[in-house]
């Protein structure tokens, strides 16, 4: 019995949670036009989410090429198809591994900074303050930050992607001797359009998903010390989580 | 306001290397050369097309010359119509030229090879390739060496 | 554009109730603030007097009762009639929550630049005049973060005062500062609200500060008015509550303990039925 009701109140809350994160959404959406208007707090935040995550980016994406490079080149030698591995790392990175693994970074670097720094200023009273300056928080801190990270994920993702890229042939061209022409024309051959226009596609609907997590896990997150440190760890796990649920349906959904 | 110009420069920068990956990811991974240069379509019929997919390529002697670029039933003859679409700087293909479908390694994906045929005229968009090879399926294939045993009269 | 003040008194609350959960904050609150003048509002922790000020500024709607600051009917407003009653009023938070990521000058400038479309020239000069009047023009360049508690107040201050307002709000200015810092926040606030012209509400507790300042105060207990007058008067009542939260005694009428069941049972658990 009381299993049941601690079911049936997680599922409850589980809901309102969706729900208010659903409104929360809305909200933004309907102050994007006039937010984007506000050019130098967008361009501030694109700074924050996109250049300051830019290092981490990069050396994460070339340490996976490297061992896409590797692993790849392992299992094809075992049926003598070295010559698609520029292919087969640049579906895997393009489609899956870009959008899904910069999610994941970008949760750790730029969100959990995003739900913290909204979190203390709740917590110290400048958003109430903001509020009493008949300035509203929500346009003014919440919006420019969703859309510096939204606007940030898809370039993060395609410098990942790239670098990766990068990575895999250093390690199938540079050193196990892959033809460099047959790389690159194997992977020309086997890359589509489509398969770009997936990953561009994963990598906004990613960037909303995650941006959106941070800034609301921020914005009402308990204004303590504790409810801050929550809303960060929040942050991290919604997101993975919600990224990884997003990954397989929109996969499914263009296959 | 220095700090400004700071933010501006390094947004600015990361934009750049943003756009700069999105280029190289949309024309140097993606085999995009077909829809840039000049194409012209044929058709081939194959009463078996396995596992061939659009986009397969379609190559000559080795070479890419094409993709697939659609693939349809005909409802009255029951076969599949197969639409080429060829790069037309290769609009020199004798139009007795033969089409068949192989497969790439043994785990590979279908494509289309053309073989050579010997007439002066060639190939123009719209034309059919009469002379077609179906796909190899596995199945058929075993059954066929088992219970016809020596009887290999295949490839002609 | 001013607030009018029908009667002389710019705030009127009238009935108030206020419900958090089961317990009543408040409950049938009437209070009158005077146009002009600095009102003392004090109140043992925990009887209100923050919600009282969300009560004022519209952050939060009463259960019954009405809110009246100028013309505005504060619970019936919406956003945009209640962003615009703001930028008529100054609020000083208990930690002058000021911006952490701008320097003291673009948090005085913050206001100016979100409502206004002066020249840049015009702003710098605003804004050092009102650093001026708290005495930190020179902290201008500085970050919230290097400044003491008293001086994050006084730069909260010259922020509040930014838009000159028609009301200034206090939120417990008194609290956590050494006996200099305090003696200057008691200064401004008596000397901003003859200089502009204002009406200043003061939260507090704090009795000796509030009797260097405050005209008139209101004494809070128990979601009522229990006392209002003068400052002095109030100090002089015989009525045992007042005198209890005046001049600090520990047990009175506001108990010492917390509400709770008999101390015997308590501790040898006997009565099951509390569970």
């Amino acid at each position: 019995m009381g299993l049941i009701r601690e079911i049936g109140d997680t599922l409850v809350a589980f809901l309102r949670a969706l729900g208010s994160m659903a409104m929360f959404l809305g909200r933004l959406l309907m102050y994007t036009p006039a937010g984007l208007l506000r050019f130098r707090l967008v361009v501030h935040q694109v700074h924050n989410a996109g250049a300051l995550s830019l290092a981490i980016i990069m050396l994460s994406g070339f340490f996976v090429g490297l061992v896409l490079g590797l692993q790849g080149f392992d299992l094809l030698a075992r049926f003598n198809s070295e010559n698609v591995l520029g292919g087969a790392v640049a579906l895997g990175l393009i489609k899956e591994l870009g959008p899904v693994v910069t999610a994941l970074l970008f949760a750790g670097r730029a969100g959990t900074a995003l739900a913290s720094e909204i979190g203390l200023m709740k917590a110290t009273d400048q958003l109430s303050a903001m509020e009493m300056m008949a300035v509203d928080p929500m346009k003014r801190v919440v919006l420019p930050r969703f859309l510096g990270g939204v606007i940030a994920m898809p370039f993060l993702v395609a410098i990942f992607t790239a670098i990766g890229i990068f990575g895999s042939w250093v390690i199938g061209v540079a050193w196990m001797g892959v033809d460099p022409g047959v790389f690159w024309s194997q992977m020309q051959s086997l890359v589509s359009m489509d398969d770009v226009r997936e990953g561009i596609f994963k990598s906004v609907v990613f960037g909303v998903a995650a941006s959106l997590v941070a800034v609301y896990e921020g914005y009402t997150a308990w204004p303590t010390a504790e409810g801050v440190g929550r809303a960060t760890t929040r942050t991290v796990v919604i997101t993975a989580v919600s990224v990884l649920i997003l990954d397989y349906m929109i996969t499914a959904a263009l296959l | 306001m220095q700090q400004t110009r700071t933010v501006e420069l390094g947004t600015g920068l990361f934009v750049l290397l943003g756009i700069a990956a999105l280029f190289f990811l949309t024309t140097q991974t993606t085999g995009t050369g077909m829809g840039r240069v000049e194409t012209y379509m044929v058709t081939a019929r194959f009463d078996n097309i396995g596992g061939l997919t659009a986009r397969a390529p379609v190559t000559m002697a080795g070479v890419a010359i094409g993709r697939v670029e659609k693939i349809e039933l005909d409802p009255e003859r029951l076969d599949a119509v197969v639409t080429l679409q060829i790069d037309r700087r290769y609009d020199q293909i004798p139009e007795d030229s033969e089409a068949s479908i192989l497969t790439a390694g043994l785990l590979g994906g279908n494509y289309i090879g053309i073989g050579a045929g010997g007439s002066f005229d060639s190939l123009r968009d719209g034309d059919e390739i009469y002379l077609t090879q179906s796909a190899l399926v596995l199945e058929s294939l075993i059954s066929r060496f088992l219970f016809s045993q020596s009887d290999d009269e295949d490839d002609d | 554009m001013r607030l009018a003040a029908p009667e002389g008194n710019l705030i009127e609350l009238r009935g108030v109730c206020f419900r958090r959960g089961d317990f009543r904050v408040f409950d049938g609150l009437d209070m009158a603030i005077p146009k002009g003048k600095v009102t003392a509002v004090m109140g043992p922790s925990g009887t209100g007097k923050t919600t009282l000020l969300r009560l004022i500024t519209g952050q939060l709607k009463p259960d019954a009762g009405s809110v009246r600051v100028g013309d505005y009917e504060v619970p019936t407003l919406t956003l945009g009639r209640l962003y615009e009653m703001r930028r008529q009023m100054g609020m000083l938070f208990q930690n002058g929550a000021l911006l952490t990521d701008s320097n003291v000058f673009e948090n005085v400038a913050f206001p100016l630049r979100e409502h206004t479309r002066l020249p840049e020239r015009l702003i710098r000069h605003i804004v050092l005049t009102k650093l001026h009047a708290v005495g930190l023009r020179g902290a201008a360049r500085l970050f919230p973060g290097e400044l003491s508690g008293g001086m994050n107040r006084r730069v909260a201050l010259a922020r509040a005062i930014v838009m000159d307002p028609d009301i200034l709000i206090y939120d417990e200015p008194f609290v956590g500062l050494d006996p200099i810092s305090m003696g200057v926040i008691v200064r401004l606030i008596g000397r901003l609200n003859q200089a502009l012209g204002l009406t200043s509400v003061v939260v507090s507790h704090d009795v000796r500060e509030l009797e260097l300042v405050a005209d008139h105060s209101y004494l809070l207990a128990e979601g009522r008015v229990v006392a209002s007058g003068a400052h002095r008067e109030l100090m002089d009542t015989d009525s045992p509550l007042v005198r209890q939260f005046m001049h600090g005694e520990a047990d009175g009428p506001v108990a010492y303990h917390f509400p709770a069941r008999d101390y015997g049972d308590d501790l040898f658990d006997r009565d099951q039925a509390h569970r």
